[in-house]
């Protein structure tokens, strides 16, 4: 398997990276902060006001490593990636189906349902660990929703039906998610998911995850040469990678939703680290971000089963998994496409 | 006879006689995937490819020399062509060089880090090599060598009708493979294990004998068979 390699946040503002040979050199105010070998990287990432030069950007487009360029909310910004690696008939083909009204609800329908399930394992695993909790109840109905949703898929239907069910299974989902939460009830609540710009705490830490996984997933798909921008789910939209997020749909519960319960309720981050503006838009300070980007990282060393491929696989590796699965079904090698799915 | 433009790798044709699906995925998918032998291999050529000439009495050694043959329509380089010289009289083996009196018979040299393989792809190279030169040099060549570096031992292989007609079948089939696109279904064996691809191949799970609807099915039935806890 791919070796995990690291992603380098870089959160600081007025950070400077530059080439140095084959290194990449952090400077912050004429002073180097640190030196990585590019060899060891797959990805960096940066918040806000930082600055990069061009040469840095070359050596990473060589050697396959996107930089990608966020607010410092984590909202996408840009992507800096080398010439575009694979195969032109593979690529063809995810725009032939996607453009196709049928192949298109298929992959759609198989992307839904590891989302909905593994929307729902995480509230059947709330559900089984705090059966005494007040808000079980409207978790567990928001399970059967989702169950029911599932079962709606078992039909063929339409892109666009399956978008309704989407939305149906989110709302379902969301709905019991502030249940979820267990401690910090009274600054850290949840009612519905807001984002531009998050409202709330919450919104604030699950915008911000889902952003990072935006990027690895758009990488992973460059990697295994498809293109992150034209999806199945989701509808064509300029500088929207709509592939990756169909791609990350089955992976926001069970790596993004859960980090962010975890946090919240083992305490890791606290009211005080989040700054609320005057628009009421909530955005974390520095050293919350970094608390947010550790765990994130340890989070993708863990390893599970991959239920498909039957291989333990540490949880950063699941979009590579996935991009390659999918890739192998638009080639023809696989006669569905196996979603992820978190047992 | 092709055009420069439309010359396909003479890596491609060993890939080809490797495994179909690995040649597939590299030359029609074009993917790529390092791993340690494919590092070391690189460094070891790397060696032999730094490109110039030595030259004592009876030997001249070139090494990275750019093959091409337009008849097959293949084009790649060289580790190492040695030149050995030949009698005045056998004209149809030797070539005069540039500043050398006398013939000289062309000789390829393919560096391989490992071992000898049992199948035929790293012979399938180096003859096609040979054909390239004969083209371009207007000789014929009996004979090359692998040198493997486990162990460091040269193997002579003889171009040998046999051989030669297989890399000419096989130089077809790689451009039909090219030209329709199509990769192969995955075929599991031993050579798997030590193939750099069979993390995008999987050669376990995709292909026909894997379904993954089934996969797909087992979890809406997982799902339509139990109910959540009752309220």
């Amino acid at each position: 398997m791919k070796r995990l390699l690291n992603t380098l946040y870089i959160t600081t503002p007025g950070t400077y990276l530059a080439r140095e040979n084959e290194t990449v050199v952090v400077r912050h105010e004429g002073e180097v902060k640190l030196r990585v070998p590019v060899r060891g990287l797959c990805g960096i990432v940066c918040f806000g006001r930082v600055g990069c030069s061009p040469q840095l950007m070359g050596l990473c487009a060589q050697n396959g490593i996107a930089i990608s360029f966020l607010s410092s909310y984590g909202r996408y910004w840009a992507r800096v990636q080398g010439p575009v690696s694979g195969n032109v008939l593979l690529r063809r083909e995810q725009y032939r189906r996607a453009d196709h009204p049928e192949a298109a609800a298929e992959v759609t329908r198989d992307l839904l349902l590891g989302k909905v399930a593994n929307a729902r394992a995480v509230l059947q695993r709330a559900v089984r660990d705090h059966p005494q909790s007040p808000g079980t109840q409207q978790i567990a109905e928001a399970g059967e929703r989702l169950r029911l949703v599932l079962k709606a898929l078992a039909q063929p239907v339409s892109v666009d039906t399956a978008r309704g069910y989407e939305g149906e299974a989110a709302r379902a989902y969301f709905s019991a998610f502030d249940h979820l939460i267990t401690a910090q009830k009274d600054e850290f609540h949840f009612s519905y998911r807001n984002r531009r710009p998050p409202l709330d705490r919450v919104n604030a830490l699950l915008s911000f995850l889902y952003s990072l996984l935006v990027h690895d997933t758009a990488a992973a798909l460059e990697c295994v040469g498809l293109d992150p921008a034209v999806g199945f789910l989701h509808r064509d939209r300029p500088g929207r990678p709509g592939l990756a997020l169909d791609l990350m749909e089955e992976q926001r519960s069970f790596v993004a939703d859960r980090l962010v319960l975890s946090l919240i309720n083992r305490w890791q981050v606290r009211p005080e680290g989040f700054e609320v503006t005057e628009t009421g838009a909530v955005q974390m300070d520095d050293a919350t971000r970094k608390v947010v980007l550790t765990a994130y990282q340890s989070r993708k060393q863990e390893e599970i089963e991959h239920p498909f491929l039957g291989e333990k696989i540490p949880v950063g590796l699941i979009s590579h998994v996935q991009a390659m699965l999918l890739a192998r079904y638009l080639r023809g090698d696989l006669d569905a496409y196996p979603p992820f799915l978190w047992k | 006879m092709y055009d420069d433009e439309e010359l396909l790798p003479i890596s491609a044709l060993q890939h080809l006689a490797f495994c179909p699906r690995q040649c597939a995925l590299l030359h029609v998918e074009g993917l790529w995937a390092e791993n340690r032998l494919t590092v070391q291999g690189k460094q070891l050529h790397d060696q032999a490819h730094e490109p110039g000439t030595e030259s004592r009495c009876d030997l001249r050694i070139a090494r990275g020399l750019r093959l091409r043959s337009l008849r097959l329509g293949l084009a790649g380089q060289c580790d190492v062509v040695e030149f050995h010289r030949v009698p005045d009289n056998c004209s149809d083996q030797g070539v005069h060089l540039e500043g050398l009196s006398g013939l000289w018979q062309p000789f390829p040299v393919e560096y391989k880090r490992g071992k000898p393989k049992s199948d035929d792809c790293d012979l399938v190279q180096l003859c096609a090599q040979a054909l390239c030169l004969e083209e371009m040099l207007g000789v014929i060549l009996q004979r090359g060598a692998m040198y493997y570096g486990q162990p460091r031992r040269r193997l002579e292989v003889d171009f040998d009708e046999a051989l030669r007609s297989r890399v000419e079948q096989l130089a077809m089939q790689l451009r039909q493979m090219l030209t329709d696109g199509i990769t192969p279904e995955p075929v599991k064996s031993p050579r798997c294990r030590g193939c750099s691809m069979s993390d995008q191949c999987l050669p376990a799970t995709t292909g026909r004998s894997h379904r993954a609807s089934r996969y797909v099915q087992s979890i809406l039935d997982t799902a339509l068979k139990e109910e959540d806890p009752p309220i």
